[in-house]
């Protein structure tokens, strides 16, 4: 494929992705600026490796790992850096309070929000790659890199930290 | 028991169960309303976190950016408006071009066109048609002639007089050519209702040489005025003003 042909294509399959990646991005940073760099840095590194790139696999799981290890390279992700044996620490929650039968009766997004951004880097991101970008189990484990049980159980404790933060945002309404 | 569901439920929502373990789960739900609530806490967590994630947009500066760092159709398309301008620019200076050169060309031709029926009329026997000093006489006598009509101006005080007029053509458009006198030299006035090819004409009042004939031109009235004659600047330019001055009159 010429140069020219190959950055075409590249600019057909990256180009619809840059509002998504932004915003991916943006909750990684939780800086403007710094999402701006982390996006532009993603983009120009995937323009370069894009040779490398094989056609007919998943391009959205491939640009967004390339996103995020660049993320996790950076000074802000260091900062944030993931622990990477979280995932055994399971711990059992779910008690009987589900806080987010709450989130029916009134708009909660602003809470919801500040609650995805204290969560923990490793948390946060894949419950955006689920519910934000709607990724499958297995785009997931390529983007992260982790195998589908991994993508599973970080999900689901994902969840239920998320769950936890919200019952401690709304603790008026814990017995109500 | 429930929780032995409960491990699936969010693979269940997520859709990621196989379609057997779906309907399975799907069946037991409508069964067991404490799976049945936690569905429902689920799905609104769901929602709720796709909704909330839905939040930050990016600005049009950082979208330039990208497009400048991918960008081939950027490229193209600012390729393609620079071309587009090229042309225009480069369009309009070849007009520009050609357009100075043929008024370049117009004006010294006009000027001796004019200089050769002045010269035409002198050499003639009978110089002019109406042989009068009196504007009142020549002025009337170019009416049904020529298609305008034009004022000429007072000489009692001046040192002009009028010797009379005669039709005159000028590119096969009649006009009509007055002889004034001052001194011992003869004066041409030729009057044409304006046009195109003499708007390269100098729009300034001031007499110019054509042949070692002295020339001043000015446009009045929707008429070309010609002064012409072997006299000084400074004579053709009282004509002209004399002539100028005349309208009202």
């Amino acid at each position: 494929m010429s140069k020219e042909r190959l950055t075409a294509t590249f600019e057909e399959l990256a180009i619809p992705l840059f509002d998504q990646l932004y915003n991916f991005a943006h909750w990684l940073t939780q800086d403007r600026s710094e999402a701006e760099d982390l996006v532009q840095e993603t983009y120009a590194k995937a323009l370069r490796g894009f040779a490398s790139f094989r056609p007919g696999t998943n391009f959205r799981a491939w640009i967004y790992r390339i996103l995020r290890n660049t993320f996790l390279t950076s000074r802000a992700g260091l900062k944030a850096s993931v622990p990477l044996d979280s995932d055994d620490l399971a711990e059992p929650s779910a008690g009987p309070d589900t806080p987010e039968t709450l989130l029916m009766e009134r708009s909660q997004r602003l809470v919801v929000q500040h609650a995805l951004a204290e969560l923990p880097v490793h948390f946060r991101e894949i419950l955006l790659l689920c519910e934000v970008e709607e990724m499958s189990y297995l785009e997931i484990a390529e983007t992260l890199a982790i195998p589908i049980g991994t993508v599973m159980s970080r999900l689901s404790r994902a969840r239920r930290a998320l769950r936890d933060r919200l019952r401690q945002k709304l603790p008026g309404e814990r017995n109500g | 028991m429930a929780d032995a569901w409960t491990s699936k439920l969010d693979a269940f929502l997520d859709g990621e169960l196989s379609p057997d373990e779906m309907s399975a789960l799907d069946a037991h739900v409508r069964t067991c309303p404490a799976c049945a609530a936690d569905v429902l806490g689920r799905t609104q967590l769901k929602r709720a976190v796709q909704q909330s994630g839905r939040l930050y947009s990016p600005s049009t500066e950082l979208r330039q950016r990208v497009h400048q760092i991918v960008g081939t159709r950027q490229r193209a398309v600012w390729h393609w408006q620079v071309a587009a301008l090229a042309t225009v620019v480069l369009i309009f200076a070849v007009a520009f071009l050609i357009q100075s050169r043929r008024d370049h060309r117009a004006l010294p031709q006009i000027d001796s066109e004019i200089a050769d029926l002045h010269v035409a009329a002198l050499a003639s026997s009978n110089p002019v048609d109406v042989v009068s000093s009196d504007r009142h006489t020549v002025k009337p006598w170019f009416e049904g002639k020529i298609p305008f009509t034009f004022n000429l101006p007072e000489l009692r005080d001046s040192d002009f007089t009028l010797v009379g007029g005669r039709v005159t053509y000028l590119r096969q458009t009649p006009g009509a050519h007055l002889i004034f006198q001052l001194r011992k030299h003869r004066l041409s006035v030729l009057i044409f209702q304006d046009r195109a090819e003499f708007r390269a004409l100098p729009s300034d009042a001031r007499p110019r040489q054509q042949a070692a004939f002295n020339v001043e031109s000015w446009t009045q009235g929707g008429l070309r005025y010609f002064v012409i004659g072997d006299t000084t600047a400074d004579d053709i330019h009282r004509l002209a003003d004399l002539l100028r001055g005349s309208e009202s009159s």
